[in-house]
């Protein structure tokens, strides 16, 4: 039998390990929530952060429509196609609409379009802070009396937040009507059968739950993009990190919202 | 005035400053010497609150820097110019814009931006280059851009950290000449940190040695010059032991 001595010391290295992963999560939490008692605290500083949000519009959403729509283009195709096959022999095909609408405004269109895009704007939006921050830029901006929130980040955070919901009701609809073109060159069903299914189950949560949800996506990956940019450290390497976290931070967080709102709002 | 109270600063538990005192006067420019790592960008960035003392403090203007709110700090910085050892330039923005963000921030009218904008470009020998990128310029160029940023603020202090690290002789010497003429021209309190003795004696009025976190000795040129502590004269001389 081992003696009490020997039975904790095998142990302590794990516990210790515990204890510092706990501390470094527990700290994690309190940052985060710093962060974001700063970024409420630079609202007041509207007249640095309107014109900057008004940039990042065009950068994050109107340079971001023709990557959502080719996925949601696509997804809209798949999604025909598999739900004919799916359907085949049991449910009318009309049926086919209804999961093409439903599944595009509900999941399909928030959720990928989220993903593909915290590639996209959350990757960019830590590379560049990342950049900043390791060239003493963001330092710069403090010695010119700006708040790197308001500078930086609430620009960024609002217009992600805003154009999100935007972008992906057009991928909502690009999705729709890719899965229409589909139905009538590929099923064999007409345009009436197709919209009878589409209005079937439909009902306007579809559209808000999907667009509010959107928004939540939007402001998760644009608020983890700034706080893993402004928290990089090194040279180019710690650039690297910095993006790599911040798309596979901003990823996890979606999947774990989109459970969150399901739950809470459907 | 500027002054450093027994400050200490450490980082994962090493102690890079450890009771750091200097009083720098309104008028001078001070230069601060020392080895690489033993803390004078850290001593630099204490003065406008970009790092939080572990104990002691800066006092600027009879103000304690670390216990200075939010509005407090920026009024604070709102007096004070700083020239980044790699220049800090924002990328995106052109040679002009790069002066104008402090001075939009100032809410100076945009007639005066522009007037500000031109007069610093011209005091460091750069007029023309408002249009162009801060990746278009040399080394030597992007330094005389930060401290034409600096100067634009008109402010009552400059800080510059490193102003001739990486830059050939020639262009070094430029950087002294102007670091000398803006003192000159507009009279500002200069603090500058480098462990380049030619550049220290050229734009000093003092010189101090940072050594193992503390002051190992503050003196005019001509004193530093003379000094026979054992430490200093090493480092001045450059010699290896």
């Amino acid at each position: 039998m081992l003696r009490p001595y020997c039975f904790w010391s095998s142990f302590s290295p794990v516990i210790e390990a515990i204890g510092r992963r706990s501390i470094a999560a527990i700290e994690a939490v309190g940052r985060v929530g710093h962060f974001m008692g700063d970024m409420v605290r630079a609202l007041v500083d509207i007249r640095v952060w309107a014109p900057l949000a008004i940039v990042q519009m065009r950068r994050i959403g109107v340079d971001s429509i023709p990557v959502t729509l080719f996925i949601a283009a696509f997804t809209g195709v798949v999604l025909a196609l598999q739900a004919s096959y799916t359907f085949t022999g049991a449910v009318p095909l009309y049926f086919v609409g209804t999961l093409v609408g439903k599944t595009m405004m509900l999941e399909l269109g928030p959720v990928i379009c989220g993903l593909a895009l915290a590639g996209r704007v959350g990757a960019s939006m830590a590379a560049e802070l990342g950049t900043m921050k390791v060239t003493e830029q963001v330092d710069a901006l403090e010695t010119l009396a700006y708040d790197p929130q308001s500078y930086l980040v609430l620009p960024r955070v609002i217009a992600g937040t805003v154009m999100f919901p935007m972008i992906i009701a057009f991928a909502m609809a690009t999705g729709i009507v890719t899965g229409w073109l589909t139905s009538l060159a590929l099923l064999d069903l007409s345009t009436p059968d197709f919209l009878k299914g589409l209005k079937l189950f439909y009902q306007f949560k579809d559209v808000w739950f999907g667009l509010f949800k959107s928004a939540t996506f939007g402001f998760t990956i644009t608020a983890v993009g700034c706080i893993v940019g402004l928290a990089t450290q090194g040279g180019a390497e710690g650039v690297g990190k910095s993006t790599t976290r911040a798309v596979v931070y901003s990823a996890v967080l979606i999947l774990l919202l989109d459970a969150f709102w399901a739950v809470v709002l459907l | 005035m500027i002054e450093f109270q027994d400050l200490h600063k450490g980082f994962d538990g090493k102690g890079v400053l450890r009771g750091l005192s200097l009083r720098i006067r309104d008028g001078e420019t001070m230069v601060i010497i020392g080895y690489s790592g033993t803390g004078k960008s850290v001593a630099l960035k204490h003065i406008v609150g970009l790092l939080h003392p572990d104990a002691g403090d800066v006092i600027v203007d009879g103000q304690a820097v670390s216990t200075l709110d939010r509005d407090g700090l920026t009024a604070l910085r709102e007096g004070i110019g700083y020239v980044f050892q790699f220049a800090a330039l924002f990328d995106s923005l052109t040679v002009a814009e790069n002066l104008a963000l402090g001075l939009r921030r100032r809410r100076v009218s945009a007639e005066e931006i522009e007037d500000r904008v031109r007069e610093a470009l011209a005091l460091v020998d750069l007029s023309g280059t408002e249009e162009r990128m801060p990746a278009e310029l040399s080394g030597g160029m992007r330094k005389r851009v930060g401290i034409a940023r600096a100067i634009a603020l008109r402010p009552r202090y400059i800080l510059y950290d490193e102003p001739t690290t990486g830059l050939d002789p020639v262009t070094s010497a430029v950087i002294d000449r102007l670091m000398v003429r803006t003192r000159e021209h507009l009279g500002v309190t200069g603090v500058v940190v480098t462990h380049d003795m030619r550049s220290a004696y050229t734009v000093g009025d003092r010189i101090a040695m940072l050594y193992e976190g503390r002051i190992r000795q503050v003196g005019t040129v001509a004193e530093i010059q003379e000094t026979e502590d054992a430490v200093v004269r090493q480092f001045i001389e450059g010699r290896p032991e």
